[in-house]
Formats: C-alpha cells, structure tokens, sequence
C-alpha cells in the first residue's frame, strides 16, 4: 500500500514539522491576548485543562489516524470508512481557503521587516499601515493591486512552493530544522530584550495577575479550549497528512505531548515577550497598561511598530527580529497547510509530486492575489473570521463525533496508538475524546453561530458578509463533499489495511 | 509584581515548561530502554 511512500528522515524532523505546523502568527498575537481577556493568570487552569483533555487527545486521534491508514486526510478516513472520506475533503479545502489569506499575512510581516531598517512608518503606523502601505478600500471593493503587498507575496510563495516542492524528506524536514530553532533562538532575544524594557514588569503583571473570579465563567473555558484547537492545527488534515509519513515505529503518542507542549511553551514565551514589550509602550506613552492592550494584526502591525520606534539603542535590528520571526513562524505554518491538499490531490488525481505542487500552490498563489488589493485586508477578516468559526470548529466537531459516536473506532485508534508508543493511553483518552471535546466544541459553534446571526460582522454590507463569510464556509463543505464524490485511480487501494500492530479483522472497504 | 501574580507566573512556567521537559525525558528515557531490550546479547 505505501511500499514508496516518503517518510520522515528522522524523529526529531517530524516533531520539528509538527511543532513548526503549530506554532504560527496566532501563538505571538493571539495567545497573549485571549489569556489578558479571560483571567489573566487564572487562564492557565482552564488552559492547561484544555490542553490535557482536548489538545493532546486530540493530537493522537490525528496522528494514529494518518499513522494507521498512511494516507492524506482524505485517503487515510476513506480508508477507516468509506463514508469518512468528505470530512477528509472538506479539512482540504478549508486549508486551501486559509493558505491563501495566511501567506499575504506573511507576506505583511516580511515587508515589515524590511520597513523595520529605517522604521518607515514614522510616528503614525496606524496610518502607514492602513493608509500608505495596505491603501485600503471600503468594504465590498478591490481598488486595484498594491505592490508593497504582491512583491513580498511572490517571494512568500516562490519559498513555500520550492521548500513543497522538494518533497517531505528533503523539503519540508530540512527548512524546519533550520526555522524552528531560528524562530526560537530570534524570539528568546526579542523576550530578554523585552523584559529588560522600563514598564516590562507592568506588562507582565497585567498579564499574570489572576482574576480567579474568571474561572467559574464557562466563556473562559471555552475561550481555553478554542485557543487550544485553532493554535495546534488540529482538526484540519494538517496532524493526519504529517503522522502519514512517520515510519512504521513512531511514538505517537510521546510525540503528540512533546509537540502539544512546545506550542503551549512557545505561547507561554511569546506572552512574556508581548507583554512586556506592551508595559515598555504604556510607560512611554504615560497610560495604564490595559489602554495599551492589543491583539491580532493591531498588536502586530500597529502596536510592535510603536514599540520599536519608541526603543533605545538600534530600535530596527528589534523590529528586524520580530518581524522575521513572524516571517518564519508564518512560513512553517503556511507550508504545512499547503501540504494537506498537495497531498490529497498527488493521490486521488494520480499526479507527481511537482504538478501538484504548480497546480495547487500556484493556485493558491493565484487566488491570493485578491488579498493584495486594497480591499484585500476587509475581505482576510470576513474570511478569516467565517472559515475559522464555521471552517475549522465545524469540521473538527464532525470528525470527533463521526470517529467516536458514529464509526466507534476510538478504542482500535487507541489501540494502535498505544501498541505504538511507550505512553500508553488510558479510559481518560476515550472520555476526552468522546464526551469533553465533541461537548466543548458543539457549544463553541453554536454559540458562534448565535453572535454571528445576532449582530452582522464587522462594519461590512450583507452582500459582502453573505459571499466571503457564510458563502466560503458553505463552499468549502458543498466543495469537500464534491471532491469526495470522484473515483480514486485504480492503483491506490482504498480498503481498511490490516493493522500491524494490533491486528484485527478487516472492517467496510472496496 | 503582586505576589499573586508571580505565583501564577510561576505556576505557568513549571505546568508548561515543566511539562515539555517531561515528556521529552521520559520520551527518550522509555526510547533508550526499548533500544535497548532489542539489542541482540
């Protein structure tokens, strides 16, 4: 079945794939953020909670899934039931949306870092930003491409395409064992720099003081696990593609604690260094710390620019570093995103590894070049907003509840997981899986869906939120469920493979 | 710093990075163990 399927060089480059996967924009600018807003320092025991019960249960699932059928996402549930493989499509396709906005995000970040050498955005980067750099339009318009934006983004994607290109051994597996630890060596200077800042101590008690008041919210609980499940890329074929090349001797789980703690511990630093860097803006600017508080794109590109502008010393070399590391952390995230549809249509459409990656990187590369107009940066929020409430936290709802409930195969993942690992996975892995996370994650969307239907989004017309909001996060199900539709080339066998490790007889196939 | 606050700052560097360091340890330790039980005598 996967006689000349490529494989990881060794375990250190999947661990390093996997953690590069989840460490992205959104552990430096949303994580610090959600823990300030739900409690502070009380935010860790819901947090670790999360990360316990969802994060690392939910790693395994994934990685005993693509470990066990060796496939993409689609192939690998085609394989575990033949009725599985649309959730499969429908990961692919929500990825596809994502790497398309998420590369013009990197591509921003590289700008800045650039910009960072002569701080160009002078004493406004508010204005520089919205008005000289991105020129936005109103909501609902193009107004034409912007060549700050489409320079960076043809370089973001000429390095993703040729790193996928290169395959997973020799691509993937060796830019990560060159980003992950650049990322980590530049962000542990930009902490110890941050921390030394006057006001650092503010910034840091503002985000460690606790509210424990905040811990009987259930808002808090379910802003833990929702930062838990969007920051470690699961539920979106990213952990079930990676986990298909890990040789026949992988510890899974072993690797899904060591990777669920490194993001954990990448956001924990990152936390640090941002809200230090954020009590050294407060004290210069004369305000409370809390009027200083940002998130998001705001603290990335509104907020650090202020911060650097305002440095002692040789203040570009700062905005150099934390750019770039924005720029790495990006670009390992983007790469593993685009790997998920890579892989899939290298297998369902029978194509080698190089056209697949000019025909489905090149067009992602081409379809994000709407977001490099002036109307790029409303149409990557209302994107970004509806793909993930209603991309990612649908199709991860499904997935539990389909493997759990309906397929009932939790206890033949947990079997192959343990008879795989050297931590052997308990009935707390079958509770987590089965109850907690399909519970947590049902609430999460249904209380999404009652805000988003309550109040429009944003300051955006209807039309606007109906086609690049609702009608993408619809689209990439009707696309998944299409996609899945089609027949499979002959030579790839589609039925449930024995298992190795634990054998049993063989379920519903071709 | 309030006291409360490096408590929990405290806390949330020995769950965290305590909690990486291990499963790294008893990651490798249970490795070389397996390696080892499988080497020929």
């Amino acid at each position: 079945m996967d006689a000349h399927r490529e494989e990881w060089g060794s375990r250190l480059g999947f661990l390093l794939a996997a953690v590069g996967s989840a460490v992205g924009l959104g552990n430096i600018w949303r994580f610090p953020y959600v823990a300030w807003e739900n409690g502070g320092g009380a935010f860790f025991v819901p947090y670790l909670f999360a990360l316990l019960t969802a994060g690392v249960p939910l790693l395994v699932l994934e990685y005993s899934i693509g470990h066990r059928f060796r496939g993409s996402a689609p192939l690998s549930l085609r394989r575990l039931h033949p009725r599985a493989e649309w959730i499969g499509w429908w990961q692919v396709v929500v990825c596809f949306v994502i790497a398309s906005y998420y590369a013009v995000i990197v591509a921003w970040a590289a700008a800045y870092t650039w910009f960072s050498v002569g701080t160009t955005w002078g004493d406004d980067p508010d204005a520089f930003f919205f008005g000289d750099y991105l020129a936005a339009s109103d909501a609902g318009t193009f107004g034409g491409f912007r060549l700050g934006v489409l320079v960076p983004l043809v370089l973001v994607w000429a390095v993703t395409l040729v790193i996928l290109g290169a395959g997973v051994r020799r691509g993937i597996e060796r830019a990560n064992r060159v980003l992950i630890p650049l990322l980590v060596a530049l962000f542990l200077v930009i902490v110890v720099r941050a921390v030394t800042l006057e006001g650092a101590n503010l910034g840091l008690q503002t985000l460690f003081q606790p509210d424990w008041s905040r811990i009987t919210d259930a808002s808090v609980w379910v802003a833990a696990y929702g930062q838990i499940f969007f920051s470690l890329s699961i539920g979106f074929a990213i952990m079930i593609t990676y986990s298909s090349y890990l040789p026949r001797n992988g510890d899974l789980t072993g690797n899904a604690f060591i990777a669920g703690f490194s993001n954990a511990s990448f956001e924990l630093l990152a936390g640090i260094g941002v809200f230090a860097a954020i009590g050294f803006l407060a004290t210069s600017r004369g305000v409370p710390t809390e009027d200083a508080v940002s998130g998001g794109i705001g603290l990335a590109f509104i907020a650090f620019p202020e911060i650097i502008s305002q440095l002692p010393g040789p203040s570009g070399l700062y905005g150099v570093l934390f750019f770039g590391s924005l720029v790495l952390a990006g670009l390992s995230s983007l790469v593993s995103i685009c790997q998920t549809y890579i892989a899939a249509l290298q297998e369902k459409f029978g194509m080698h590894r190089e056209n697949a990656v000019v025909v489905a990187g090149g067009g992602t590369a081409l379809v994000s070049l709407v977001y490099a107009t002036g109307g790029g940066i409303n149409t990557l929020d209302v994107v970004d907003n509806f793909i993930n409430l209603f991309g990612i936290a649908a199709v991860g709802l499904v997935e539990v509840i389909v493997v759990a409930w309906l397929l009932r195969e939790l206890p033949t993942m947990r079997d192959h997981a343990n008879a795989t690992s050297d931590l052997l996975l308990g009935r707390w892995w079958v509770v987590a899986l089965g109850i907690i996370t399909p519970l947590v994650l049902g609430w999460m969307l249904v209380d999404n869906l009652r805000l988003s239907l309550a109040e429009p989004y944003g300051d955006n017309p209807q039309w606007f939120l109906l086609a690049f909001g609702w009608g993408i996060a619809l689209l990439a199900l009707v696309a998944g469920i299409l996609l899945s539709r089609r027949s499979w080339p002959e030579e790839v066998p589609l039925q449930r493979p024995p298992d190795p490790a634990t054998p049993r007889p063989e379920g519903p196939g071709r | 710093m309030s006291t409360s606050a490096i408590v929990t700052m405290v806390f949330g560097m020995v769950a965290i990075w305590g909690g990486l360091a291990a499963s790294i340890a008893l990651t490798l330790r249970r490795s070389r163990a397996t390696r080892a039980s499988s080497e020929p005598r």
